[in-house]
């Protein structure tokens, strides 16, 4: 399988904190790669790094043959990168099919189109509700985002991702905060989307049940480095890895 | 601006204003003929004032951004119409609105760049510095624009004469340029209604309800609020040429900063959160007024106690209590 | 040489009366988060108390007695601002911060009204207190010495304020509430009645501000608006927040005026507008502030 996303030598301090200090993280084509670490292991800075929110001070990552270091984040989105984010981040006043529809929007660059009503605009639309069907949402087109229940909000977040036809989707935490009976509802939706179009994905996760059910490679890192990598079977049975979890089962 | 909870069943649906629509146009229609002079010059002010609302609104309702510096733009508008008479000799109330829509044009581009890197109350403050800008130079530059006195803005003709000569200037200023100002705004509102529900006007929406996320649906934040910033100031500086030939003179306090905030007290008694909300507040806001400065000399207390209770009691406003009042009766609580 | 001593002293003067309104609103600010619009007419209020009660009594009365006064107009201020803190203001703290912009604005307008309606439509006078001061002489140059009790009244205040903003204990709790308000809360310091407090302070120096500068200019219907907008470009360039920026960009601000007056008057106000501006762009937090805003 070709290799999606090379990250390489990044670092990222802020101030005396080095939240990332020398990762080198692989995706390849179609596979789910799982990062596990405890919190402030670097995780979510990671996945900040890829996606355009902060810029390393040092190293490199290259998507789909591009070096994107530095590229702005809506270069990326263009590229192919999108993300979920860890504490839910909707548009809450505009109704569920208007907060998918925009990704539409966005990616078939109609977002300047200021003299044509957004509401006849019928391809887009199927194509937004056809995401909402992927995602379970349908019954709720017509609510305002803030109204959604949490796990809904959740698969919301996911599918404005998912919208923008990305090759590589980033995923922080995207079960946190709901029972789990839920998480697996919430997973086994991420996972048939995926997996049936053919993208990546990236998930953050704390909860290792879903991780060694979902998931093709896993990460997992420790206070800004990485630890070990590989099938989820194989990094467990990792020494270092073993006392790690050891010591966050018993803390 | 977030108040989820307050809408979260719901997105708040306006009065639907299909249904009153046609009534309303033919009521407009007909005032001159039913109504005294006085009472539809009063309303052409309205109108005009409601097209500043609309323009402001644009960026407070629907991309977030509180602006108290709107003033700069309607003032400007309006010098822009006494610069045309003064220095160029021109009459015609067309040439009025493009000087008037392009000065708007190049201020709010100039003055957009700056703000629009930064929200909330720095925003607001910047604007408001911005415009003091503006206001201090037609205050002290008065052999341009004749400081405290003005500029002379003569009754222009309109369709280059086509719908007559403004010979007796009252009938003029209440029958034709009455229709005139309500074409305007017309065609004002309508485009900024088509504006608004176009894509790009879901994508400022976005930028109100979560800028982060807006930036990571590929919307690039900070060109869109210029684009918005630009056509916020277009519209309110037609509003400004608008008002100039009712008020004959184009002053300083069309550009000071308190005026900005009567720009905003018409948007916020009107509902900010609903479209036509602005027009509402604006007119009300214009009779609120003249009726207050009619009454007492301290017509600015009763305006300020209006305000307040407005923030304290109904921060929705006219329309948005009314769209509240609606659900309840619907039952949909 | 003579004229460069008045313009200093003038500078002085200005950078006094501006650091006790931009420094009142800044503590509001850097407590509790508030931009209160109608700062600038609790400014005007403490004005028209001053003329009204130093020019009414100032026949009968010998000057420096009249100097009594400015505490007491400044106490006035801060009686109103402990009124309206309370009711008015602490509804508004759990919601968007645009709604106070509304709700003080609003009351700006009240104020404009009411102190109209108190001090009646004309402007009041406490020129006879500020004559009765005499000139005195400065490194050669004669110069009225009221406004050197200007610059005193305005360096006296900088250094009690310090000093209860540094070295008092209550000091500490409001630098405390303005950091962390739940934390302050935990610790069991009485937000509410530090609020109240604090924004008392604030209108007090506003008060004091409008008392002390009254002799000079007069108080006028109008004024408040104008120092409101001046105040906002002294914390803009000296932090929202900070005492330090306040008086940093008082004296700033006061310095470019003057220049401005004497070089290019018509540019004046201009220049000051466009300073704010170019200090929001290039350093949003002010140049002295030390808050992350």
């Amino acid at each position: 399988m070709a290799q999606l996303l090379a990250a390489q030598g990044l670092r990222k301090s802020f101030g005396d904190n080095r939240a990332v200090d020398g990762v080198d993280f692989f995706v390849e084509e179609q596979r789910l790669v799982a990062i596990v670490g405890s919190n402030g292991a670097g995780k979510t800075t990671l996945v900040n790094l890829i996606t355009g929110l902060l810029i390393p001070d040092e190293g490199t990552i290259v998507f789909a043959g591009r070096d994107v270091t530095t590229l702005p984040v809506f270069g990326r989105i263009k590229a192919g990168i999108a993300r979920s984010f860890q504490l839910v981040n909707l548009f809450d006043l505009m109704t569920v099919l208007d907060n998918v529809r925009l990704a539409v929007f966005t990616r078939e660059n109609k977002t300047h189109q200021a003299l044509r009503l957004a509401d006849r605009d019928r391809e887009s639309e199927d194509e937004a509700r056809g995401v909402l069907d992927d995602f379970g949402l349908t019954d709720k087109w017509n609510v305002a985002a803030g109204g959604l229940a949490q796990g809904e909000r959740k698969l919301l977040d996911v599918a404005l991702a998912y919208a923008l036809r990305p090759k590589l989707i980033l995923l922080d935490e995207p079960t946190s905060g709901v029972g789990t009976r839920e998480k697996g509802q919430i997973m086994d939706r991420i996972e048939s989307v995926v997996r049936s179009r053919g993208l990546s994905a990236v998930i953050v996760e704390h909860d290792m049940d879903i991780v060694f059910k979902y998931s093709d490679t896993m990460v997992m890192m420790h206070e800004g480095r990485v630890l070990a990598a590989g099938a989820p079977d194989d990094v467990v049975r990792d020494e270092r890895v073993a006392t790690m979890l050891g010591r966050t089962a018993a803390r | 601006m977030n108040d989820a909870a307050a809408t979260a069943a719901h997105p708040a649906k306006p009065v639907p204003a299909g249904a009153y629509l046609v009534p309303l146009a033919v009521l407009l229609l007909i005032v001159p003929y039913v109504a005294s002079a006085y009472q539809t010059i009063l309303l052409s002010y309205g109108l005009a004032f409601a097209v500043a609302a609309l323009a402001l609104n644009l960026l407070l309702g629907y991309t977030g951004l509180l602006s108290f510096g709107h003033a700069a733009f309607f003032g400007a508008g309006a010098y822009a119409a006494g610069f045309m008479a003064k220095y160029w000799n021109v009459g015609s109330m067309e040439v009025f609105l493009a000087a008037g829509a392009l000065s708007g044009i190049v201020i709010a581009a100039l003055f957009g760049i700056v703000c629009v890197r930064y929200t909330k109350i720095f925003f607001s403050i910047l604007a408001l510095a911005l415009s003091q800008v503006l206001w201090s130079l037609a205050f002290k530059l008065f052999w341009v624009t004749g400081g405290t006195d003005g500029l002379r803005v003569p009754t222009p003709t309109l369709l280059g004469g086509f719908l007559g000569t403004p010979a007796d200037k009252v009938a003029f200023l209440s029958h034709q340029y009455y229709y005139y100002t309500l074409g305007v705004f017309a065609i004002c509102a309508g485009l900024m209604w088509l504006i608004l529900h176009s894509p790009f006007g879901k994508a400022l929406q976005a930028i109100r309800d979560n800028e982060v996320r807006a930036e990571f649906i590929g919307i690039r934040v900070r060109r869109y609020r210029w684009i918005a910033f630009v056509l916020s100031g277009m519209f309110a500086a037609v509003a400004g040429t608008l008002w100039a030939p009712l008020n004959g003179l184009a002053t300083p306090e069309a550009l000071y900063w308190p005026f900005s905030g009567e720009i905003v007290f018409m948007a916020v008694l009107g509902g900010f959160r609903t479209f036509s909300g602005p027009i509402v507040g604006a007119v009300v806001f214009n009779y609120l007024k003249a009726y207050a400065v009619g009454r007492t000399e301290y017509w600015q207390m009763l305006l300020g106690v209006v305000l307040v209770i407005l923030v304290m009691a109904m921060p929705e406003g006219i329309m948005g209590t009314l769209a509240r009042i609606g659900r309840r009766v619907r039952g949909e609580g | 040489m003579a004229t460069l001593v008045v313009q200093a002293l003038n500078t002085a003067v200005y950078t006094a009366v501006l650091f006790l309104i931009a420094g009142g609103l800044s503590l509001v600010y850097g407590v509790m988060r508030v931009v209160n619009l109608a700062h600038g007419n609790l400014y005007m209020l403490g004005a028209f108390v001053m003329a009204w009660a130093a020019g009414g009594a100032a026949a009968n009365v010998a000057p420096p007695l009249l100097l009594l006064l400015l505490p007491v107009a400044g106490v006035t201020v801060a009686l109103v601002g402990a009124v309206i803190e309370p009711t008015l203001l602490r509804p508004l703290y759990d919601r968007a911060e645009e709604y106070q912009l509304l709700l003080t604005f609003g009351l700006l307008l009240i104020l404009e009204d009411a102190i109209k309606f108190v001090f009646g439509p004309t402007p009041l006078s406490a020129s006879t207190l500020w004559s009765s001061f005499g000139p005195i002489s400065v490194l050669g140059s004669d110069y009225p010495a009221y406004n050197l009790l200007v610059i005193a009244v305005g360096g006296v205040s900088a250094v009690l304020l310090w000093a209860f903003v540094y070295r008092t204990k209550f000091g500490v709790m409001l630098r405390a509430t303005s950091q962390n308000r739940k934390m302050a809360v935990s610790l069991g310091i009485n937000v509410r009645a530090l609020y109240v407090l604090a924004f008392s302070i604030g209108c007090l120096m506003a008060g004091i501000a409008g008392a002390v500068i009254v002799p000079v200019q007069g108080a006028v219907l109008g004024m408040g608006v104008d120092a409101l907008v001046l105040s906002f470009v002294v914390v803009v360039i000296g932090g929202l927040g900070s005492l330090e920026g306040a008086l940093a960009g008082a004296f700033i601000v006061a310095v470019v005026r003057t220049l401005a007056i004497t070089f290019f008057p018509e540019l004046e106000l201009a220049v000051l507008y466009l300073m704010a501006a170019a200090v929001l762009v290039t350093r949003p937090a002010g140049l002295f502030s030390r808050s992350s805003s």
